[in-house]
């Protein structure tokens, strides 16, 4: 047998060389993406922190970016018309200070849409992002009533001219889906990718379980808060300076 | 319980003169299905044999919808935008079939002659996509 032969010296020696030097490939392109022929899992949790600091009056950059990305421009009436992402303005009565933050989809661990779903359309998938299977959705609008955050949709009226990576259509709910298709092939929100490019760098988001990534990092180092803690949904989207 | 065996007979023979009637009518013509822009290999045109595809592509679409919806899994092959983006072909004028009853669209000219509905296109888009391709391929990452 070859294999009883070989000392171990040179079966070590062997061994290193074969792992040493696909060993580069360790640093993948991208750290955030997941091979995409592979599935999700809960090794990952996606999470955004937003710095409501930086975070400017006047600005619609991710707001506008989500109604590009996902085609939400049908032509409805303003009641009907979908919201995936906001911006509440806080305002303190005391001093008067205005603080505007984006508000989407929280992406809660403990989310009530999920435990309200009829139909198990709406779920959390392995890594925390929310979603709704419109396959199985039929558009109860539980979840629209469970949601503290008042993130969801409904979609009113026939649809055409969906975006090949965001469909959508009629007696379906909605909501913010973290933008799943580019985090699959390792590319960040378009809320975000809009922030940075107006300059304001008001929101970062990245792997909330990996402590080496910057989010984990800032999350560690500074304050942060979430939206209604008292719920203890423990969202992915966390908030600085509120 | 007269009335209701009376009913029976008589939507039975309705039934009936519907069939003969359609029969005597005239068939319905095969659909005239437009080719596909790409054969996925040199060995096979799709992604799986043609006659499988024929046959499954439902079952197929079924199952790779929840492997991507829950689990995540995009493939560059199994997906209905790489489907809608090979099989439905602009006309002359470079304009792309609508998906609405009558169209020479791929999946509805089939769809109408076999007489099943398709319930695609109420949510995803029936047109290919048009810049969307280079940076959206999967990322191998290992």
């Amino acid at each position: 047998m070859n294999v009883s032969t070989q000392n171990r010296r040179d079966f070590l020696k062997k061994s290193a060389a074969i792992t040493v030097a696909p060993g580069v490939l360790l640093y993948s392109v991208s750290p955030k993406a997941h091979h995409a022929e592979k599935p999700v899992t809960s090794e990952t949790r996606w999470g955004m922190l937003i710095d409501t600091n930086k975070c400017v009056d006047n600005c619609t950059a991710c707001l506008d970016a989500c109604v590009e990305e996902h085609g939400l421009t049908e032509d409805v009436p303003v009641e009907i018309k979908p919201v995936w992402i906001r911006k509440v303005t806080v305002r303190d009565k005391q001093t008067g200070r205005e603080t505007f933050l984006p508000l989407m989809c929280q992406h809660c661990e403990n989310p009530p849409c999920v435990d309200v779903c009829p139909t198990g359309a709406s779920f959390k998938r392995a890594d925390g992002i929310v979603l709704v299977d419109r396959h199985t959705c039929i558009g109860c609008r539980y979840c629209m009533m469970a949601c503290p955050y008042k993130a969801r949709s409904f979609v009113h009226e026939a649809l055409e001219n969906q975006k090949p990576h965001s469909p959508r259509g009629k007696g379906t709910v909605e909501s913010c889906n973290f933008c799943v298709y580019r985090i699959d092939h390792g590319m960040g929100p378009a809320c975000i990718e809009a922030c940075e490019a107006e300059g304001h760098e008001a929101m970062i988001y990245g792997d909330m379980n990996d402590p080496e990534s910057e989010i984990s990092k800032k999350l560690k180092e500074m304050s942060s808060s979430v939206l209604r803690p008292d719920l203890k949904l423990n969202p992915g989207i966390r908030y600085q300076g509120l | 319980m007269k009335i209701l065996m009376i009913l029976g007979k008589l939507s039975l023979g309705l039934l009936l003169i519907m069939t003969v009637s359609g029969v005597s009518s005239g068939e319905v013509s095969m659909p005239e299905i437009p080719k596909a822009k790409n054969n996925f290999s040199a060995e096979q045109s799709c992604v799986e044999p043609i006659d499988l595809m024929r046959r499954e592509h439902g079952l197929l679409l079924k199952h790779y919808r929840h492997d991507t919806m829950r689990r995540g899994i995009r493939t560059s092959e199994y997906s209905l935008i790489a489907c809608v983006n090979c099989h439905v072909t602009a006309d002359e004028s470079g304009n792309y079939p609508t998906v609405h009853h009558g169209s020479d669209h791929f999946c509805r000219s089939c769809h109408t002659y076999a007489a099943v509905n398709i319930d695609c296109f109420q949510c995803h888009t029936s047109k290919p996509q048009e810049s969307f391709s280079s940076d959206m391929e999967p990322v191998q990452s290992d």
